[in-house]
């Protein structure tokens, strides 16, 4: 997987290519693509790498959170030096990530996990649409595009897909609340109590 | 006398297919602009079967995600359960108890000869042979369904694997019982085949509509006997070699031209391997528990990571796409419904054709709505 974002970095230039870790027993590492050549990136890896079957397209959310690490700092106690480790808390922003998963048909082999991530889960959600190279990312993307939010640009026909059209929200968020349906329940309650009040405000 | 139209435009009519149509196998609807009976757009229109199955798997427990599996395709709950097994194994690396393995390849050859027995009627019902051929095969894949039953409990809701294995061993006599239904299966096919095969308004049908090359089936996506027909050798028990596959003698058939009747035939030859798998899997299943030792099946926590795997189901590439980040709950759940991604190039194969050919290559395609919408 070296190997082959050595590849693309040479025959992009510019191209952002890096290797993301899974800590896993799976062992499927995948490469995370800058969004501005992911497309040119995509291209290569079809008709240069080989990898011209698109099976699995996926979005992901990712929440603002925190990580705990832990620290090794050096420090003298007592005149004698120590290694002293300090929890830590990181904060992480938010982002949302489309993960293709490609395979190859003539080489046998795969899969290739690809990902891509905006910049956040708000307003700069879009990422480089990759229907145009591969064709059966189309309804996939759609399904991404409707239920996470993601933007795809240069999608030929981005609409939602499983949600009907004048549906607001994206549920496959982690932080979607159902919305208070009165004629099922009579006694609405907690947070989406608070959910239907926020709107009644911003209204 | 009334007025003849001013100009001689052509004139087009949008006819909504479905969703409440005996054709469209579920409450699965189209958009279709027609040209006197030619189709010239075509827009399909998904979601009336949507309950995001995804969100309620990620909302429970590793294992309460297993018999819900059971309802993306409902023909082939078995083949469901294997994919979503496979995928929580690879992220959690656990193994499979021998016999299991054997169970799991017995019970999804079998889902996949009555998918395919299934296909067999549903399609000439679609060609206006409604009636006759489906019940033909329907008694056969009640035949299947019954074993299903003294294997699991249930004919269609099986709920049957557990990580690393399966939920329960054989009764007594059902690998006999198989065994039988299996060496009588042939002599079905055969009938089906010399009634269907060579029937002119069959081939008048299905010779020569909606061809797909290999090309586009790749680049649309397409997978399973769609891909296949098309010519593509390409059929996951051989290229991953999952499971036990590696073990058992069976050829792969392809069709040659991709149209209509390739995608028949190709039931027809897939459901004799599946007959030939399924002899030497009986012949040679050995005794020994169903779930492996080591497996954790309630309160499992995989570690941290993500996985995807795959399957080649009845219908085409099933696959699960999991992420863990160590709870007892999957973090990101994902389905990749087969019958969904086929039917990418449905507009494509359908322009140009006859309205009453539409449902003959929706039929080929072979979708069921609990996988198209989730």
């Amino acid at each position: 997987m070296n190997d082959l974002a050595e590849a693309i970095r040479q025959a992009i230039p510019g191209a952002e290519v890096e290797r993301i870790e899974n800590p896993g027993p799976s062992g499927q590492h995948s490469l995370l693509l800058g969004l501005p050549t992911a497309r040119a990136v995509a291209e290569f890896l079809r008709d240069n790498q080989g990898w011209d079957f698109c099976s699995n397209v996926s979005g992901v959310d990712w929440p603002a959170r925190k990580v705990k690490e832990t620290v090794v700092r050096k420090e003298l106690v007592d005149g004698v030096e120590k290694e002293i480790q300090e929890p830590v808390e990181r904060e992480v922003p938010g982002y949302l990530e489309a993960v293709y998963h490609l395979y190859s048909i003539p080489k046998k082999s795969g899969p290739l996990v690809v990902r891509m991530r905006t910049a956040n889960r708000t307003e700069a959600v879009s990422v480089p649409s990759l229907t145009p190279v591969w064709k059966s990312a189309e309804f996939q993307e759609r399904e991404a595009f409707d239920l996470f939010g993601i933007r795809f640009d240069g999608h030929p026909d981005l609409r939602r897909i499983l949600m009907w059209d004048e549906f607001e929200d994206f549920p496959m968020r982690k932080d979607y609340v159902a919305p208070d349906d009165c004629e099922y329940e009579p006694t609405p309650h907690d947070a989406v109590l608070a959910l239907v009040k926020a709107r009644q405000e911003v209204a | 006398m009334s007025q003849m139209p001013a100009s001689n435009a052509v004139q087009t009519i949008d006819v909504s297919l479905g969703p409440q149509h005996p054709s469209t196998h579920g409450v699965f609807r189209m958009n279709v602009t027609l040209d006197g009976e030619t189709v010239t757009r075509l827009q399909p229109v998904f979601g009336y079967l949507h309950r995001n199955h995804e969100k309620i798997a990620e909302t429970n427990s590793w294992l309460a995600a297993m018999p819900y599996t059971d309802r993306l395709d409902y023909i082939c709950p078995l083949t469901n359960n294997w994919a979503y097994a496979l995928a929580v194994e690879k992220l959690a690396g656990l193994e499979v108890a021998e016999r299991a393995e054997f169970l799991r390849v017995i019970t999804a050859e079998l889902t996949r000869l009555q998918n395919h027995t299934a296909f067999l009627g549903f399609i000439l019902g679609d060609m206006g042979a409604w009636g006759t051929a489906l019940m033909y095969a329907f008694r056969e894949r009640e035949k299947i369904l019954d074993l299903f039953e003294s294997l699991t409990g249930a004919r269609m809701m099986c709920n049957y694997m557990r990580f690393g294995g399966c939920r329960c061993d054989t009764p007594p006599g059902w690998i006999e019982a198989a065994s039988a239904l299996v060496d009588r299966f042939p002599a079905f096919l055969d009938e089906m085949e010399a009634l269907l095969t060579g029937n002119e308004i069959l081939l008048a049908r299905l010779q020569g509509v909606a061809p797909l090359t290999a090309e586009r089936a790749i680049q649309g996506g397409m997978s399973g006997p769609v891909l296949r027909a098309s010519g593509v050798d390409y059929d996951i028990r051989k290229v991953d070699a999952y499971g036990i596959y590696s073990r058992f003698q069976f050829r792969v058939p392809r069709g040659e031209v991709g149209d209509c009747y390739d995608r028949f035939m190709l039931r027809l030859l897939e459901a004799r391997e599946s007959v030939s798998i399924l002899k030497q899997a009986l012949a040679t299943i050995p005794d020994g528990p169903v779930v492996h030792p080591k497996a954790k099946q309630r309160g499992l926590r995989p570690p941290a990571g993500e996985a995807y795997g795959r399957i080649e189901g009845p219908k085409g590439e099933l696959g699960f796409y999991l992420i863990s980040t160590g709870t007892d709950r999957p973090y990101r759940y994902r389905v990749r419904p087969p019958s969904l991604i086929n039917l990418t190039l449905l507009e494509e194969l359908c322009l140009g054709t006859k309205i009453a050919d539409v449902m003959v290559i929706l039929g080929s395609i072979d979708i069921v709505l609990g996988e198209v919408d989730r």
